[in-house]
């Protein structure tokens, strides 16, 4: 142990992460997405390693080969839906994820570069779920790829000859299927992978915020005996700070908590898996199990879910390119979410009444928006989409606004649960 | 060691002299030139090699369509570059009526650039008989139904004929000039494309183009 530890430092990196790592007592349970996150990455890391043992990436094989896997390959289709259905809990967590930091001001100072990092890492999720979509080679994942691709044909001058670099062709074929194929497990994962390595670091180096929003670490010195922890903390975090008697280690301590909710999400993971895999057409569409056929356009054409409140207010702007910049604004905006809050107070528990209404009715707006992205198309929910688009920007403009001179309660010194 | 120290004394001679900022900073940007041309010119295969190989443009060549058998109202789908190419016979009738919805219409006058100089007429088209467009919609590429015999004034009032798209609810009149008010924001494509005899067309060329 020690012959290693001397050449690589194994338990000092552990104790300095984990086991002497400072967690806010008061965390609940929405803060065990980050850790369900990290599983999930694992579990599309090992079963996508294994489906590529048996995929064929061209346009001729692939929808054959999937079907292969499914039928053929001896517990293939558990390996192929531990991975589909993977993907949309990647997102229902991340999703929870993000809320969380929203609600309690995860994302303000001095956290503003760890949430970058997490929206990095946020895009390069979209980006591998899409091209990983596109693999099947079913009709959804041709037009939606179709759809995705011509996106970039909205940029002026340059965009019509940009999509045919990006497919390899003059329209979406075996070239642009092999590259996204490339990308999708090789290049992305790489750089998810240390996305979040940098993601974790960066919470590290700030600390972990909680639900009060207030502080475990203090100025060195400034801190009494009794008011500092008795949990052996590693001198990493002591020698800069005092630590508060208001944390426990990251080991067991959180990890044990986040290993409950992590059985919960288990259950409904394998209740998806084994008896809903495509979940009523939304984490599989139905068009889907059809070869693609790039002279038949599906009736109605959707991503799956986690991308449709993005491609509802695409779709709400009658101008191609204004939908494509709002669309790519809407997460910009998210990105920019620490500079737009102006407000010192972090968690919505000490933050005015109308915080509290305006992140319940984001909320809302987002999932209305879902709806109203993966469903077909109506005069209503034309000017429906275009309402909750202001909506949603109307967020970031209120927050902007309110947040400068905000009446809030007083946070707590200590934590208070 | 006494030789290595003998060595560095020899080169103190120089280490003592000034520091001659002018040359170090031209051997800086020299430096970072020179290398920069090398990584533009090592990033050159990675990005050149996503464009359309060889094979794809061969199979991107033109092709040819053989009109002779449309009959006035109909409409054939050809294939050019894994793409739809719709070529329809357009009766009087029909040409006629093209002329009393422009109002309805976003670019009525095909000022965008979406149709080679040939075609920047009323009708679109190199003969008014005949329409050759691209059969996708330019709002997202999803390729648009062809409506005819009313079916289209569900969706256009007094417009009997035309393309609609499923996808996003985009709608076009048959000389694929888009209508206001839908997603879609330009006409139809019309490909580059020439008669070779009466009953032939080509498309992926038109006359006097290379």
């Amino acid at each position: 142990m020690d012959w290693v530890e001397y050449r690589l430092p194994i338990m000092r990196v552990a104790n300095m992460h984990a086991i002497q790592y400072p967690a806010p007592r008061n965390m609940n349970f929405w803060y065990m997405f980050g850790f369900l996150a990290t599983i999930v990455l694992v579990n599309q890391i090992v079963t996508g390693v294994w489906l590529t043992m048996s995929f064929t990436p061209t346009a001729e094989e692939a929808f054959a080969s999937v079907e292969y896997i499914m039928r053929d390959v001896e517990y293939g289709y558990i390996l192929r839906y531990m991975h589909s259905t993977g993907a949309s809990a990647f997102f229902i967590v991340v999703y929870l994820h993000m809320f969380r930091g929203m609600i309690y001001g995860s994302y303000q100072k001095p956290r503003e570069l760890l949430w970058l990092f997490g929206m990095f890492i946020y895009l390069a999720l979209m980006a591998e779920a899409f091209m990983g979509y596109v693999l099947p080679w079913g009709q959804m994942s041709y037009w939606g790829a179709q759809v995705i691709v011509s996106l970039f044909s909205a940029i002026p001058v340059i965009g019509p000859d940009l999509v045919i670099w990006i497919q390899g062709d003059y329209v979406i074929s075996g070239a642009t299927l092999n590259r996204f194929f490339a990308l999708h497990v090789i290049a992305l994962p790489l750089v998810i992978v240390i996305l979040v390595f940098l993601h974790i670091v960066a919470l590290h180096e700030v600390g972990s915020n909680n639900p009060d929003g207030t502080d475990v670490k203090r100025k060195k010195g400034s801190l009494s005996e009794d008011e500092k922890t008795n949990y052996k903390i590693h001198e990493y975090y002591t020698d800069k700070y005092d630590i508060v008697d208001d944390i426990v280690p990251f080991f067991p301590h959180i990890v044990l908590k986040d290993l409950v909710g992590f059985s919960f999400f288990l259950l409904a993971f394998c209740y998806i898996m084994f008896f809903n895999p495509e979940m009523g057409g939304y984490f599989l569409e139905h068009p889907n199990f059809e070869i693609a056929n790039p002279l038949k356009t599906p009736e109605h054409i959707f991503p799956v879910w986690y991308f449709t409140p993005f491609y509802a207010i695409l779709k709400a702007v009658p101008h191609k390119l204004g939908g494509v910049i709002a669309m790519f604004a809407a997460i910009i905006f998210l990105a920019l979410l620490p500079w737009l809050d102006r407000g010192k107070v972090k968690s919505w528990r000490y933050r005015c009444g109308l915080h509290k209404w305006n992140l319940m009715i984001f909320a809302a707006v987002f999932i209305f928006l879902g709806y109203l992205g993966g469903t077909p198309q109506e005069n209503w929910k034309i000017i429906a989409s275009q309402i909750l688009t202001i909506m949603y920007f109307g967020f970031f403009v209120l927050l902007f606004i309110y947040s400068k001179n905000e009446r809030t309660k007083p946070v707590p010194a200590r934590i208070t649960e | 060691m006494s030789n290595v120290s003998l060595d560095a004394h020899d080169s103190s001679e120089t280490e003592n002299q000034p520091v001659n900022s002018n040359r170090r900073r031209f051997l800086t940007v020299a430096t970072s030139v020179v290398g920069g041309v090398g990584v533009v010119g090592a990033a050159v295969p990675f990005i050149a090699s996503w464009n359309p190989s060889i094979k794809a443009k061969a199979a991107g060549a033109d092709v040819e369509a053989d009109i002779s058998k449309i009959e006035p109202g109909q409409l054939i789908r050809v294939i050019w570059r894994s793409k739809p190419v719709w070529i329809a016979r357009r009766t009087p009738e029909l040409l006629a009526s093209l002329l009393t919805h422009d109002e309805q219409l976003k670019d009525p006058n095909s000022d965008e650039e979406q149709q080679p100089e040939f075609a920047k007429n009323a009708y679109r088209s190199l003969k008014e008989e005949y329409l050759v467009l691209v059969g996708i919609c330019t709002h997202l590429g999803c390729s648009p139904q062809h409506l005819k015999d009313g079916a289209f004034a569900e969706y256009v009032v007094g417009v009997e004929e035309g393309f609609f798209c499923p996808c996003h609810g985009s709608k076009f009149d048959m000389a694929g000039r888009v209508f206001q008010n839908v997603p879609a924001g330009l006409n139809l494509v019309v490909p580059p494309y020439m008669f070779v005899d009466d009953n032939t067309i080509l498309i992926g060329s038109e006359e006097g183009a290379a």
